[in-house]
């Protein structure tokens, strides 16, 4: 008798009525993005027809990248390892640094006194591109990779310090309340009761950052850095396709084989 | 000797509702007593007050343990560190650092007596370790002291937590809702726990229980509570199921429903281990 609930011994389905106020939300909404793209065209300097007009050169343009030239492929990929180094080091010093930082952000660890103006703090590190710092590093401490690596120290720092707080913000309280009652101080609440429930995070975190700060590594030469993107930024202008195009491919290729390696590890520990 | 000492208080934690209402007792040294009330009569509260982990209203009220002031007038006292190392504080959700190991966490009980410097880096000697372990022995869970503590079961998460107490030496127990979380034999285990650590120690224990059973069997004396009052204070076997059915309204009858009947083993004693055992008093 499972045949019972057969569509025929129904009366036909009602739909329930259109949610007009719904449905104008989010024609608004549509309305309002296309509207947006609309008043950004001119400011954009959107030429779509120039791709076409000049397709012509663009062939020759691409043409000049092949093949690529290895010629001087060990210089390119020692280069390629210095940024890489540029990037563990400017890693490294900004998780010493996120992690008193980090805890100083947290609302649940510390007063708003204290937790405000150091957030302001992070914010400011984080909202100037590492380029921008690289630039005056540069003139600071002189061209090299010295600068990239200071440059991408302060920018992390406001990344992961910012990223860290939020792991700390959503710890468990009860442990750290077990470890207050034993008679601990702040400072052991914090080791013993915060740290190891963030840990696993604060690793994913931090790896992710490395990732991202090879990539930005490998531009910081541009404006004198250090790195292979000295090397590029040389190539680049002086036409020197080929070479450009080898530079590249080795970018892409160490990129990708660490991003590997770091996502293999993130899994790890969480 | 007064253990507890509590005058006149009060705890609001809005403006209308009153948790705490003019709560005066006096717990004895050796005492092991139950807190009993229905949820949300202020037991659990009243326990954070004792250890010092949460203040009461500025009103006056005063909670002293081993004679020394812990909070006054809604302020917890400078000493309260001090006087903190000697309570240990039971906990419902067991309140161990899940990623650590037991051992570790057995240890963290040392953090209010060892040097700040030498605990921030978990370093700590030989007899102390020796100690830890001892009294993971003397709750029968040494056999998991290099586990991690989340993998441990909630019973033996709670003698873990209860081994914490041992190692710290402390002279009172605060243990709230010990077994709220955990089987019938889970519980009778921690409870006996409880009981040998009272007894064997001279340890006070003030244990907040939600089934009245245990109180009966566990307990000499009992502190009743309701909508934040005391509202009960003597021999356990006082307690009259009249009574116990007004202090728990509606809900009295399934509060003995489980409990006597399903007793468990107690915990096996560790007499070859007597001389790694911890005098806590």
């Amino acid at each position: 008798m499972n045949s019972s609930v057969s569509s025929t011994s129904l009366a036909a389905p009602v739909l329930p009525p259109r949610d007009l106020k719904r449905s104008m939300g989010s024609m608004l909404l549509w309305a309002f993005i296309f509207g947006l793209l609309a008043l950004s065209w001119e400011g954009a300097d959107m030429r779509p027809m120039a791709l076409i007009e000049n397709s012509g050169n663009m062939v020759d343009f691409a043409d000049g990248f092949f093949p690529p030239d290895f010629m001087m492929w060990k210089s390119y990929v020692s280069e390629m390892w210095i940024t890489i180094q540029i990037a563990i080091w400017g890693t490294a010093l900004a998780i010493v640094c996120s992690i008193p930082f980090g805890i100083l952000c947290s609302e649940n660890i510390v007063p708003f006194w204290v937790y405000q103006p150091v957030r302001r703090l992070m914010d400011s590190f984080r909202a100037i591109n590492e380029m921008v710092f690289a630039m005056l590093f540069v003139v600071a401490v002189g061209l090299g990779p010295f600068a990239g690596v200071l440059a991408l120290w302060i920018h992390t720092t406001g990344v992961l310090a910012k990223l860290f707080s939020e792991a700390v913000e959503a710890i468990d309280p009860e442990p750290v309340e077990g470890i207050r009652a034993t008679g601990a101080n702040g400072l052991q609440e914090v080791i013993f009761g915060v740290i190891p429930q963030v840990l696993p995070l604060w690793i994913s975190y931090s790896l992710y950052r490395f990732e991202s700060n090879v990539r930005s590594a490998t531009v910081l030469g541009i404006v004198g850095a250090g790195g292979i993107g000295m090397v590029l930024w040389e190539y680049i202008r002086a036409f020197y396709y080929a070479e450009t195009a080898a530079v590249m491919i080795i970018i892409i290729i160490s990129v990708s084989l660490l991003d590997i390696v770091s996502q293999r590890l993130r899994k790890l520990v969480t | 000797m007064l253990v507890v000492d509590i005058s006149g208080l009060n705890k609001s934690f809005t403006r209308d509702k009153r948790a705490l209402k003019d709560v005066r007792l006096q717990v004895r040294e050796g005492e092991m007593v139950a807190l009993i009330g229905a949820s949300g009569s202020g037991k659990s509260t009243l326990i954070r007050h004792i250890a010092g982990l949460l203040r009461g209203d500025r009103d006056g009220g005063k909670i002293a343990v081993f004679g020394e002031t812990i909070q006054e007038n809604g302020k917890i006292a400078r000493g309260a560190r001090k006087v903190r190392a000697d309570i240990g504080v039971i906990f419902q959700q067991f309140n161990l650092v899940s990623r650590l190991t037991v051992l570790t966490n057995v240890l963290m009980g040392l953090l209010g007596r060892v040097p700040s410097w030498r605990g921030s880096f978990c370093m700590f000697t030989k007899s102390e370790r020796m100690r830890a372990m001892g009294a993971l022995a003397r709750v029968g869970i040494d056999g998991h002291a290099t586990k991690k503590a989340r993998h441990l079961s909630g019973g033996q998460q709670q003698r873990a937590a209860i081994a914490r107490t041992i190692t710290q030496g402390a002279r009172l127990i605060l243990a709230d809702e010990p077994i709220a979380s955990l089987d019938p034999a889970s519980s009778r285990k921690v409870m006996n726990t409880l009981d040998r650590v009272n007894r064997e120690d001279n340890v006070t224990v003030i244990v907040s229980l939600h089934q009245v059973d245990y109180a009966k069997d566990y307990c000499k004396r009992t502190i009743a509570m309701r909508d934040g009052e005391v509202v009960f204070d003597g021999p356990s076997t006082q307690l009259t199921p009249a009574f116990l059915q007004e202090l728990y309204g509606e809900y009295s009858s399934e509060l003995f429903a489980n409990g006597s009947d399903d007793a468990a083993k107690p915990v096996a004693e560790p007499a070859a281990r007597k001389d790694l055992a911890v005098a806590t008093s």
